[in-house]
């Protein structure tokens, strides 16, 4: 008998509908992988098993866990079936653990809450199962709070909770895409292990197809609340059927091809920076500490070159662009764009050659502005920016020039997708005309379909414009396909540079070395295209 | 937690040190000599400096400044220009009255705020919900004041439950004392009820969304057990700040309804000592409220750092 059977599964909020005819299984000892874009509902499918959705919510169809039939479950009874039948770890480990309770007292929780053992004993089995996920009681006893705990070790927190009772269904939501590559594979890794020992099922919502591929016994293709596609994993990387599939796959592999650096001239140079921040006393009259984020960085980025930077967080990445930007002061060393030195505060030139696109692009616009103020923002650094007629044909041109259109301007930025948004960032950091663009994990938030166009747009930009990049990016098959040259930081420094090509094919330090065998990798495609 | 809390103990001595200089200073340039205004416009020259001589005003600012800080950490606040009285003994006698009276206030519109948000937040958008806010919005608008005739008018001039106004007096017991204040307290407490129901309400309604309280129903915990386990003390930082702030007030604040009630408050006091110009009462008074103040304060602090482990080990 299948431990969980999902039949004609549909879900309307108000009067949106969710979920459409979902249909799938899952039996005891597998992994079953529902992977789709962002608002294909493949979340909303594990919180409708957990009965965990929200209130004006309606569901028809069948969940039927072990023959019972969860929609028919009362609520009391779902509480008990929650937790010790079900186990759910979730996306965010930071934000998944109550910060004002111990790891223990969160752990032993599950196991209280279901009377499953008397409180001393539940306190023995909370040991060891932290121990089981990695977390040994002599460096993580059971009085730590999360705030003291990483973001990988809060993951594993939460995995421990999740099979306290052993549940017979694990579902995990996203587990891995808040952490680092090297984390992300420990943690499959454990998810993996505990299935075997457990004959747990495993039902992983992801969007990341490398870690389907990896992982999954068993793939769910959804999109827009659908099932477009299932089947056993090696039978559905191999004979793809859905366009949609197929699309997805090719996207997730998506390389551009780059036009050829211009001849060598620096026009970004760092040299010997240093970022210190200063630590809380220890005591009064101690002399303060400080945190060598970014120790003794040097680097050359050319005219035309695409620059990667890749490392894990606090690594001192997103501290060293900080300091291109002028964000943040530096406490050693100088950086020069166009061989001059780069004042505490910016020239309007020099603001006018350098500009940034963030990673998160809703955070980063002001929701009350329309888009012709958005993207026109970096003119109040210029003393002389266009007006009138001359700043309306920059928009539009601007506009068009990342794929939007001139009658976008007036617009308000909730009235756009992820991936348009993104193109607005774009624009804003495009219409100065600038000569260099920094991109701070820039396609890290958005799908992978998405993602592949923004990557063509950028190779179209840096052609039409002989722009320069420094693309920051945790994300290594990105780095991979649009920079020329990559640098890696570890700990605040640069342990490898070099050609891109040459330091992903044939990495020399043990970290990047490390780094790459951590990224889960799609296989080959090709060879079941026909 | 000790670190934290010697820190947050030398910085409410240092808040001391400056609130005194500040209310010696901005009270010393206040216009109105206190010597001329008791003896009246008609005094003599001489006389006016007489009295200046013995009240000490006429020696540097400096050195009254340091006799004023001295005799106040010796409990003694010097004498009251009007009465004539040690303003120590005046200042206690109005303490007896106003510190019962706010901490009465106080527990009872935590009382009626604490269920009241829990309810309404577990009940958002419901008709419970609706009732619980639209009795809020109403408690805001209507002035203390007002409440207070309101509940002269019922509970003692038609039920005769208890006394339209006055204080019984410590001396004639605990029971007698408070009914007298009991009046005087609903009336201070009702709107302050009102404003700290509404921040439980949006504090729990904060938390509710929090991801940790979907891992606690995940876990198998019921909506209710979700609440009280996690969401409860999450939510108790905003809600202590607006407790400590409305301790403040309700101890200094209350200079109407004492009006009303015919109450010896501290706020009657210092009304009085403002009008009279008596200075040295209007100082150790209000340095006697910053102090309570930051002394409410540091106490949130510490209790900030009891219910947050995170603040416990920044510091």
């Amino acid at each position: 008998m299948n431990l969980l059977e999902i039949n004609t599964l549909s879900l309307r909020i108000g009067s949106k509908e969710i979920l459409k005819d979902v249909s799938f299984h899952l039996a005891p000892g597998e992994i079953l992988a529902v992977t789709g874009e962002s608002g294909s509902g493949k979340s909303m499918t594990a919180f409708s098993v957990m009965q965990l959705l929200p209130e004006a919510a309606e569901v028809t169809g069948s969940i039927c866990l072990e023959g019972r039939d969860l929609l028919q479950q009362s609520e009391e009874a779902m509480c008990d079936l929650r937790g010790s039948s079900i186990g759910m770890v979730f996306q965010e480990p930071m934000t998944a653990l109550n910060p004002v309770k111990t790891i223990g007292a969160q752990v032993m929780e599950t196991i209280l809450i279901h009377k499953a053992m008397p409180p001393e004993q539940a306190e023995d089995h909370a040991r060891e199962l932290l121990a089981r996920v990695g977390l040994p009681p002599e460096r993580f006893p059971l009085s730590r709070f999360p705030h003291e705990l990483s973001g990988g070790q809060r993951q594993r927190v939460v995995i421990a909770m999740a099979i306290a009772l052993r549940p017979k269904l694990l579902i995990a939501d996203e587990p891995t895409t808040a952490l680092d590559v090297t984390t992300q594979a420990q943690i499959l890794e454990l998810l993996q292990d505990l299935v075997q020992e457990y004959d747990m099922g495993l039902l992983i919502i992801t969007h990341d197809l490398a870690v389907v591929a990896e992982l999954a016994d068993h793939i769910v293709v959804m999109r827009h609340g659908e099932v477009v596609e299932t089947g056993s994993t090696q039978g559905l990387l191999r004979d793809m059927q859905h366009p949609y599939t197929r699309m997805l796959f090719a996207a997730s592999k998506h390389q551009v091809t780059l036009p050829a650096p211009q001849s060598p001239s620096p026009l970004l140079e760092v040299r010997g920076a240093i970022r210190d921040y200063p630590l809380p006393r220890t005591s009064l009259f101690a002399k303060p500490q400080s945190f060598r984020a970014v120790r003794n960085v040097s680097l050359t980025l050319n005219r035309g070159e695409r620059l990667g930077l890749v490392g894990e967080s606090g690594c001192g990445k997103s501290t060293l662009t900080r300091a291109i930007l002028g964000l943040e002061p530096l406490q050693g060393g100088e950086i020069l764009l166009d061989g001059a030195p780069l004042a505490a505060i910016r020239n309007p030139e020099q603001r006018r050659k350098m500009q940034v696109v963030f990673q998160d692009p809703v955070g980063s616009f002001n929701p009350r502005h329309r888009v012709d103020r958005l993207i026109t923002e970096p003119f109040y650094a210029l003393p002389n920016a266009p007006k009138g007629g001359a700043r309306e044909d920059l928009i539009a041109e601007t506009l068009r020039a990342v794929g939007l259109g001139p009658e976008d301007a007036h617009k308000y930025i909730h009235q756009f997708s992820g991936g348009q948004r993104q193109r607005i960032a774009i624009a804003r950091a495009l219409i100065t005309r600038p000569e260099l663009i920094i991109f701070d994990e820039a396609v890290s938030a958005l799908d992978v379909s998405v993602r592949a166009r923004i990557l063509d747009l950028l190779v179209e930009l840096c052609e039409a414009y002989g722009l320069t990049y420094l693309f920051i990016s945790h994300d290594l098959s990105v780095v991979r396909t649009v920079t020329d040259r990559c640098l890696v930081m570890q700990k605040g420094e640069i342990v490898e540079q070099g050609n891109t090509k040459e330091i992903f094919d044939d990495p020399q330090h043990p970290y990047t070395q490390q780094l790459i065998q951590a990224a889960p990798v799609l296989p080959d495609l090709d060879q079941g295209a026909a | 937690m000790l670190r934290y809390t010697l820190k947050r103990s030398l910085s409410l001595a240092l808040s001391l040190a400056v609130a005194s200089l500040v209310i010696f200073f901005v009270i010393e340039v206040a216009p109105g000599d206190p010597a001329s205004f008791m003896l009246g416009i008609n005094a003599e020259p001489d006389t006016v400096a007489a009295l200046r001589t013995e009240l000490g005003l006429d020696q540097s600012k400096g050195e009254r400044y340091f006799a004023w800080v001295q005799g106040m950490l010796q409990g003694d606040f010097g004498m009251s220009y009007t009465y004539r009285t040690p303003v120590a003994g005046m200042i206690a006698d109005r303490m007896w009255v106003s510190l019962p009276l706010a901490l009465y206030a106080l527990t009872l519109s935590t009382l009626i705020a604490f269920p009241a948000g829990i309810y309404a937040a577990a009940r958002r958008g419901k008709s419970g919900d609706m009732a619980v806010m639209g009795a809020t919005q109403l408690g805001v608008a209507v002035p203390n004041f007002w409440f207070a005739m309101i509940l002269v008018l019922i509970f003692a001039i038609n039920l005769r439950w208890f006394n339209a106004g006055g204080f019984a007096g410590w001396e004639s017991g605990l029971g007698p004392a408070l009914h007298s204040l009991t009046l005087p307290a609903i009336a201070l407490a009702l709107p302050q009820a009102a404003i700290l129901t509404r921040v439980m309400r949006s504090a729990l309604l904060d938390i509710l969304g929090e991801d940790f309280m979907r891992t606690a129903r995940a876990k198998g915990l019921t909506r209710r057990q979700a609440l009280w386990r996690h969401g409860l003390r999450n939510a108790m930082i905003p809600v202590l700040t607006i407790i400590g702030l409305q301790f403040s007030f309700l101890l200094a604040g209350a200079i109407i309804i004492e009006q009303v009630f015919f109450l010896p408050g501290l706020g009657r006091l210092v009304f009085q000592a403002i009008s009279s110009r008596d200075l040295i009462v209007v100082e150790s008074v209000v340095m006697l409220l910053v102090f309570a103040v930051i002394l409410v304060n540091f106490l949130v602090d510490l209790a900030y750092a009891l219910v947050d482990p995170r603040l416990r080990s920044r510091t």
